[in-house]
């Protein structure tokens, strides 16, 4: 019988310090992934945890970490060659295929960007997909800004507002990320689709602002967080109500995800 | 009894030292304490309070085994008995996989029915259907196991619980009535009662290292308890179930709404009653519900406005 929790061995190819208590790592890997799914990463004697796919490629797989507690700071000492278990993919994904053709507009605040980065990736590659996409990212400071090559390049294909928590610097704004929703012309767009991921009161408040904005609550798509401990809807620990964020998760339409109740 | 354990380990609810009645194994049928209610459930027995689950050697993982190649038999009672189906749903069904340390246990598992004189204190079998079970191989009968004999259950019980008519129309309401908020300082959130109950399943997830220089450890499966206040606490310092009457929220409609809505057959809990008899602050499960059957009602009366 197949154990649903043993993780498998996998090789470290390269770690980038996006900022000081962000790294990505990129591991060695050939599964198939879905824009906005996760893995459980481990290190046997720390501790497992779920993270996001940050990126995709031939052969492998990015996990963008911020280091907050004991398995994070063990992931951080780890560097290319060094072995990391990982099992997944686990979660469900954004509806890629329903985004095609429609105009898009991804609001990230922080780490949340993570899970967002492979499908910003894919359309930035195929632009032609896409009506339009609109990017906007906040970070507390200049100094917790991350993938800022992505970020730069992004402005060549994307419509992007990039801002800081309470400093202005080159390419940024000053404020957050919903001072800058109602520069979205929902009003003009025919047939749009809205992605919000970061922290759960950033998440809110997003998406208050969009719906004020006179967004319908039916296109706005949230990517949850909440604790996990198995990520296969064994351990309870991410049960809001009827709903597992493991399974039905992490991405919920925020007509659904607006009813849950923790 | 010599020939039961050469087929199976025997488990049934005994007197332990510190006067609590648990299920432990047995090498005698009178050690069996039929005449009060077990404190604590037998799912300990399918479900250990800490299992380990990965041993790491050098820089591998590899699957504990089982210890024990025998069957195990369990003298329990119907409420019980009917309550390893709810966890059965959980461990084996939920999410489409199974989980292989439950299973290989509960593939074990066979059970010799405790028939009920009464009602004890507290239970509300009756109310949550849960009196009768048909998943036996016997009947334990003045000292002996009956494989005969039709067995005789309890039809009636000193509580009766009215299971509230919550739906779709209601639910937001229910969970936003006045009446959690109480719980916020009278739960000590200790957790004591999703220990003792047959049907709770949560568990959290710990790597050990056997010590400083030892490059062995384990990963180990503990019981967890929804009741505490870090289940819910992730990194960042957010924690959504904080208070806890939002615990006792989440909790109480898990075990009467939202595990029916979600699997279709029964509620969750079956109603020993034994969460009630173990909180220190003497919460009764069974008096929410009631409560709870009241405000729904008044609620579906009002045609679902807030209170
Ligand atoms: C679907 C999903 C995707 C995710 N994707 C990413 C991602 O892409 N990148 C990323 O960096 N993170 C991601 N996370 C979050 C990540 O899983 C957590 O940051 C990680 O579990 C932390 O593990 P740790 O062992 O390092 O921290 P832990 O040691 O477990 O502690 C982390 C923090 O939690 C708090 N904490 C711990 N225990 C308690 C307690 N008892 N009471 C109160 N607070 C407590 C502490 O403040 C501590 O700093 C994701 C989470 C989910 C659910
Ligand atoms: S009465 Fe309490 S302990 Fe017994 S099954 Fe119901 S919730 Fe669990
Ligand atoms: S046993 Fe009582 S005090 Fe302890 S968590 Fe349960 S309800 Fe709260
Ligand atoms: S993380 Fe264990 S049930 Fe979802």
């Amino acid at each position: 019988m197949k154990n649903v929790l043993m993780p498998a061995p996998h090789r470290i190819l390269s770690v980038v310090h996006e900022t000081s208590a962000e790294y990505t790592f990129r591991v060695e890997c050939s599964d198939t992934v879905e824009h906005g799914q996760f893995y459980v990463l481990s290190i046997p004697k720390i501790g497992e945890a779920p993270i996001s796919v940050s990126s995709r490629g031939e052969g492998y797989l990015e996990f963008t970490i911020r280091k907050v507690g004991r398995l994070t700071e063990g992931i951080f000492g780890l560097g290319a060659g060094d072995t990391i278990f990982m099992r997944g993919p686990y979660g469900n994904a954004f509806p890629v295929e329903d985004f095609k053709g429609r105009d898009l507009v991804v609001i990230a605040g922080g780490t949340g960007l993570a899970a967002v980065r492979s499908m910003l990736q894919h359309f930035y590659a195929n632009p032609g997909e896409i009506k339009s996409l609109t990017l906007i990212a906040g970070f507390r400071n200049k100094d917790s800004v991350l993938f800022r090559e992505d970020l730069e390049r992004f402005k060549e294909r994307f419509k992007t507002i990039y801002c800081l928590d309470d400093t202005e610097a080159e390419g940024f704004k000053k404020g957050l990320v919903t001072e800058y929703i109602r520069d979205v012309p929902f009003s003009a767009f025919s047939d749009y689709n809205v992605v919000i991921v970061g922290p759960p009161e950033m998440i809110s408040f997003s998406a208050k602002e969009c719906l004020m904005r006179g967004a319908d609550e039916g296109r706005i798509w949230v990517s949850l967080e909440r604790k996990m401990s198995c990520s296969v809807g064994k351990c309870g620990h991410c049960k809001i109500g009827g709903v597992y964020v493991c399974l039905e998760g992490p991405v919920f339409n925020y007509a659904e995800a607006k009813n849950l109740i923790d | 009894m010599a020939g039961l354990k050469e087929k199976y380990k025997v488990y049934a609810p005994k007197r332990f030292p510190n006067g609590s009645v648990r299920y432990g194994e047995i090498d005698s049928l009178s050690e069996i304490v039929v005449d009060e209610k077990s404190h604590f459930s037998p799912k300990e027995v399918y479900l250990p309070i800490a299992q380990t689950i990965f041993y790491f050697k050098d820089s591998r993982c590899e699957e504990s085994r089982p210890e024990d190649e025998r069957d195990i038999l369990i003298f329990a009672r119907a409420c019980d008995i009917n309550a390893i189906e709810r966890l059965d749903t959980i461990f084996l069904k939920n999410g489409g996989t199974e989980d292989a340390y439950y299973k290989r246990l509960r593939e074990k598992v066979r059970f010799v029915l405790i028939e009920c004189a009464g009602s004890f204190d507290g239970c509300f079998c009756v109310s949550m259907g849960t009196n009768e079970t048909g998943n036996y191989m016997g009947i334990l009968r003045d000292g002996k196991i009956d494989t005969q004999s039709e067995p005789v259950f309890v039809r009636e019980n000193k509580k009766a619980v009215k299971i509230p008519d919550i739906d779709e129309s209601i639910v937001k309401d229910v969970f936003g009535l006045e009446y959690w908020r109480g719980f916020d300082e009278e739960c000590a959130g200790c957790g004591r009662c999703t220990a003792v109950c047959p049907t709770c399943s949560c568990f959290d997830t710990i790597d050990v290292i056997y010590n400083e220089t030892s490059l062995d450890g384990e990963r180990r499966r503990v019981w967890g308890s929804c009741m505490r206040e870090d289940f819910a606490a992730m990194a960042g310092g957010h924690n959504v179930r904080k208070r806890a009457g939002d615990r006792m929220r989440f909790k109480v409609m898990h075990k009467i709404y939202d595990f029916k809505k979600r699997f279709g057959v029964s509620h969750m809990c079956v109603g020993c009653g034994r969460c009630g008899a173990r909180c220190p602050r003497d919460i009764v499960f069974s008096d929410i519900v009631n409560t709870l059957a009241d405000e729904a009602q008044k609620l579906k009366a009002k045609g679902g406005a807030a209170l």
